[in-house]
């Protein structure tokens, strides 16, 4: 018989209206990597949070079984001390505090008086090096990236002596590269005897580190595949995903890019809104079609997210210059509303802090951005209209809800994802700026929003997509402008581009950066 | 599970929810049973009912104000105690010693108040002093230019088109007699019937359109209570004096505020910015004026506040409308509004104005000294908002 670390037998799990987990087995051996995969409200995160405590015993019926004894339990602290630690998939670290104080926040190193701050950071440098985090354990979270602090969180889990490791959708915010890297880190700490358990929506990654994968749909287990020899069909997987086969991962679309240029972006320059003399978008031009899907690519860092939200009204940097002109006209967008009256919008990476509010219902964050359509003339809300477009958009999309009044905190992270995607939809823009889109979103799900926004250009609409996954941008678009330290450096028909080229044009201008900075040094 | 034990289940579940989301209702019918019981019913004699909206129509005014102010983030103004007293000593002074016309002299006031609600709301809005820091400010400010324009004393409202305008009890020559106000009863009816119309014609509409309903019996049963509970005051109140016009005020206010808050866009953006300020700003809506709107509203109330209190008690003096900051916090929180903003309503606000004021009321009649009132009322707000933070918990968890 197999060595199991951990078996959870007959978990069910019942929220107000929603039955997220119903019978629900997982065997994990002992020193392997175990995927989990779903479609988005399958149930992942809360079968994971019922094995950290975070759900505690009695919430929910089953057992769990981990290193052949049965536990219980009470709170997260009862699976830390086994060794359980999970890592979330809405990341959990303090911004103003530094990396050191982060990782030990609630575990502090205690000397003969308080904190033990050299302890502290000695240990915490310790750790990140086994997770080959170069900076110093001074460093605030702030300014590093989303992929440091990624990592910064696993360097967290190992410093509390961590036999399972849990991570929910690692990669979901991380670039190709430093997804790759964090990967890596799991099949080295799985050769020291650790075992891990990952959820993620990216197949190709589960193909690349996991050795069996079980598959939830509603709430079941449907399936553990095993994948030892590292040589799973991706079409397998979401087979059992979504139940039926799923021959394309991208719709087809007739190309009908229009001559009619409806944003134009000219001679952008953005600064850094804290420190002004740093240059965060530089000397950006970039124009988007009638019915066109234009896609940015880039690394974490490259200045994407900020170059679009400086477009959308000014909502992000300072000193900014350059002009826009929307349909040939010249506009200033100076806050975004305007920007929103102009037919602009733009569809955030960050949909818990920038996107949505979660503590309001579906239908109250669907018709945010343009409440206006569900108003009469005097701004009184149709209450019944605004519930039935909510409930049209959940129905479009397969929101999985039980109605359009549940608070968008109790959806699942890819469920919440899909009522951002409402929100702008519903705001009737001609112009779209998707950052990040399918971020966290099922493969089911992804085709379905690739299908909308295809629709939309078919319509005449314009979309722009910064995305970190370049199969998707090629995938999906008609050109590709690829950034890198602000600047744009490359433009290519998606035609002609592949990931090689991509990935070629950035390194590129590393290269030359790298020695023009040494030029200007000696 | 089988169907029937899933049925019950949903049954249970939703005779839970039920009762969480009347809780205060059952909570304040509670405490009114008990000091009707305590005071062996002069609690419900028609006089003491009657009083017991006009006596706190402050705290219901202030509240219906304060609730935009919490709703914004938790935020709330202090210095509307002291505005009052401004408000007040402004307008008596104006009545006794100018040949203003009483009308203008109350336009004037609440003009004056706009004013110190604009400065209030510009600086947390647009300069973004923290609201506490300015309101507490404000709440010195205020208090001190009262005392000054009062010059220390006590000043009494002679004017009687004033007092009118505020205070008066309607009484309608030919049918309204010493003994019944049957005026009172006419307008109870009227407005149970209103209460009526509005909630079938909402239905009906519902089902023309196809929307989802709400389950008929359980409206119709709660149209029904409330109903009753208007026709019964009425009769009380036709019993006593008759209707107040201060009564036509708050009930005003409230309309006014639970129309804004409830139907309106402009009233969402105040939920909006509590909810998630980044967010709100990404989709169009300029926070600062949210901020902005919800002090001056606060103001103008406050000013109001001042007009009636000045009106009911008959004069004004450097301690005015002392503390009526904490009465309109409390009854926000006691009536369900978020600490943290984004959630709240004005229904909740009467609630909880109408229970603080039923132990007030019930204590003062049954004799017990103006120091306990504080301790219980001190006690019931810490009861609210920790079963109202334990509730929450446990639905949101388990
Ligand atoms: N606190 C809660 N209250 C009510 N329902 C909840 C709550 N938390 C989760 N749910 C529901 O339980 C179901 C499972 O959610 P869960 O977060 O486990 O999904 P998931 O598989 O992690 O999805 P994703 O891939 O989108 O992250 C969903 O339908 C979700 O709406
Ligand atoms: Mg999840």
């Amino acid at each position: 018989m197999a060595d199991n670390i951990l078996v959870m037998s007959n978990i069910t799990k019942e929220f107000p209206g929603v039955k997220a987990l119903d019978n629900v087995n997982l065997q994990v051996k002992r020193g392997s990597i175990h995927a989990l995969v779903g479609e988005n409200g399958a149930g992942k995160s809360t079968l994971m949070n019922v094995l950290s405590g975070t759900y505690p015993v009695g919430s929910y019926t089953g057992t769990i079984e981990y290193d052949g004894k049965l536990c219980e339990f009470k709170q997260l602290r009862d699976s830390e001390n086994f060794g359980i630690v999970i890592v979330h998939q809405e990341l959990a670290l303090i911004p103003e505090l530094s990396i050191g104080e982060n990782m030990f926040l609630g575990n502090e190193r205690k000397g003969f008086l308080g904190i033990d701050w050299d302890e502290t950071f000695s240990q915490a440098e310790k750790h990140m090096i086994q997770v080959g985090l170069k900076e110093s354990p001074t460093t605030l979270i702030k300014d590093i990236g989303t992929g440091k602090q990624q990592l910064v969180e696993i360097a967290k889990a190992l410093s509390k002596n961590v036999k399972l490791l849990i991570l929910d959708e690692p990669t979901s915010s991380l670039n190709e590269v430093d997804a790759k890297m964090l990967l890596d880190l799991l099949l080295e700490f799985k050769k020291q005897g650790m075992t891990s358990i990952m959820i993620s929506h990216k197949l190709n990654e589960i193909a690349y580190v996991a050795d069996e994968i079980t598959v939830l749909r509603d709430g079941a287990t449907i399936e553990t595949i095993d994948n030892t020899n590292r040589n799973i069909d991706e079409a397998r997987i979401i087979k059992g995903m979504v139940g039926r086969d799923l021959s394309d991962r991208f719709p087809s679309r007739k190309h009908s890019v229009s001559d009619e240029v409806s944003l134009q972006v000219s001679d952008w320059c953005v600064q850094h809104p804290l420190y002004r003399e740093k240059r965060i978008v530089n000397n950006v031009s970039f124009k988007v079609h009638k019915g066109e899907v234009v896609g940015f690519s880039g690394l974490q860092g490259a200045g994407r997210t900020e170059l679009a939200m400086s477009v959308f009204g000014k909502s992000y940097g300072n000193d900014i210059t350059g002009s826009i002109e929307i349909s040939g006209k010249k506009v200033h967008l100076s806050n975004p509303k305007e920007a929103i009256d102009h037919g602009m919008a733009y569809v955030t990476e960050d949909r818990k802090g920038n996107g949505l509010i979660l503590s309001d219902s579906i239908a109250i964050n669907t018709t945010m951005a343009r409440i206006k359509k569900i108003c009469n003339k005097f701004g009184v809300i149709d209450i019944d209209k605004e519930n039935n477009v909510a409930g049209e958009y959940v129905k479009k999309l397969n929101t999985k809800t039980p109605s359009v009044q549940q608070k968008l905190g109790n959806l699942s992270g890819g469920n919440q994802q899909k009522v951002l995607l409402s929100k702008w939809m519903f705001a009737d823009s001609e112009i779209l700026i998707l950052d990040e889109p399918t971020r966290g979103i099922d493969v089911g799900a992804k085709y379905e929003i690739y299908c909308i926004i295809n629709d939309l250009v078919a319509q005449g609409k314009s979309v722009v997509m910064i995305s970190s996954e370049m199969p998707e941008l090629l995938g999906m678009c008609d050109r590709i402008y690829v950034m890198n330290n602000g600047e744009i450096v490359q433009e290519s028909n998606a035609k002609d581009a592949t990931q090689e080229s991509i990935m070629k044009a950035i390194l590129d201008s590393e290269k030359k950066e790298k020695a023009d900075k040494e030029t200007v040094a000696s | 599970m089988s169907e029937k034990a899933k049925a019950l289940k949903n049954r249970n579940s939703s005779a839970g929810s039920i009762l969480k989301k009347y809780s205060m209702v059952i909570a304040l019918v509670v405490v009114f049973v008990f000091f009707t019981l305590l005071t062996e019913g002069r609690l419900i004699l028609p006089q003491n009912l009657s009083n017991l909206l006009l006596q706190n129509a402050y705290v219901l005014v202030l509240g219906c104000g304060m609730l935009l102010c919490i709703l914004t983030g938790g935020n709330v103004d202090l210095s509307i105690g002291s505005t009052v007293c401004l408000i007040g000593a402004l307008a008596t002074q104006m009545l006794a010693n100018t040949g203003l016309p009483a009308i203008l002299i109350i336009v004037i006031s609440i003009a004056i108040a706009g004013v110190i609600g604009i400065a209030q709301g510009w600086l947390i809005g647009y300069v973004h002093i923290p609201p506490f820091i300015c309101t507490l400010a404000g709440m010195f400010l205020f208090r001190g230019l009262g005392r000054v324009v009062l010059d220390s004393k006590t000043i009494p409202i002679q004017n009687q088109l004033y007092l009118d305008i505020f205070t008066r009890y309607i009484n309608i020559p030919g049918i309204d007699t010493e003994d019944l106000k049957v005026s009172a009863i006419i307008f109870g009816v009227l407005a149970a019937i209103i209460v009526t119309a509005g909630t079938i014609l909402g239905r009906i509409k519902k089902r023309k359109n196809g929307y989802a309903m709400e389950n008929g019996t359980l409206a119709y049963i709660r149209v029904a209570l409330i109903d009753a509970l208007i026709v019964v005051y009425s009769i009380q109140l036709a019993n006593y004096k008759g209707i107040s016009v201060m009564l036509l005020w708050i009930i005003a206010v409230i309309l006014i505020y639970a129309y804004i808050t409830s139907k309106t866009a402009f009233g969402r953006t105040f939920y909006a910015v509590g909810g998630n300020e980044k967010a709100t700003k990404l989709s169009g809506i300029d926070p600062r004026r949210v901020y902005f709107s919800a002090y001056l509203s606060m103001s103008l109330m406050a000013g109001l506040s001042g007009l009636l209190v000045a009106a009911r008690i008959g004069s004004v003096n450097g301690d005015s409308g002392s503390s009526y900051e904490m009465d309109a916090i409390g009854s926000c929180f006691i009536g369900g509004a978020s600490a943290y903003g984004g959630s709240g309503s004005v229904v909740g606000i009467v609630i909880g104005a109408i229970l603080l004021g039923t132990i007030n009321q019930g204590m003062s009649i049954y004799g017990l000294d103006n120091n306990w009132q504080y301790v219980v009322k001190g006690v019931v707000l810490l009861l609210a908002v920790v079963f109202d933070v334990v509730s929450n918990h446990k639905t949101g968890k388990s």
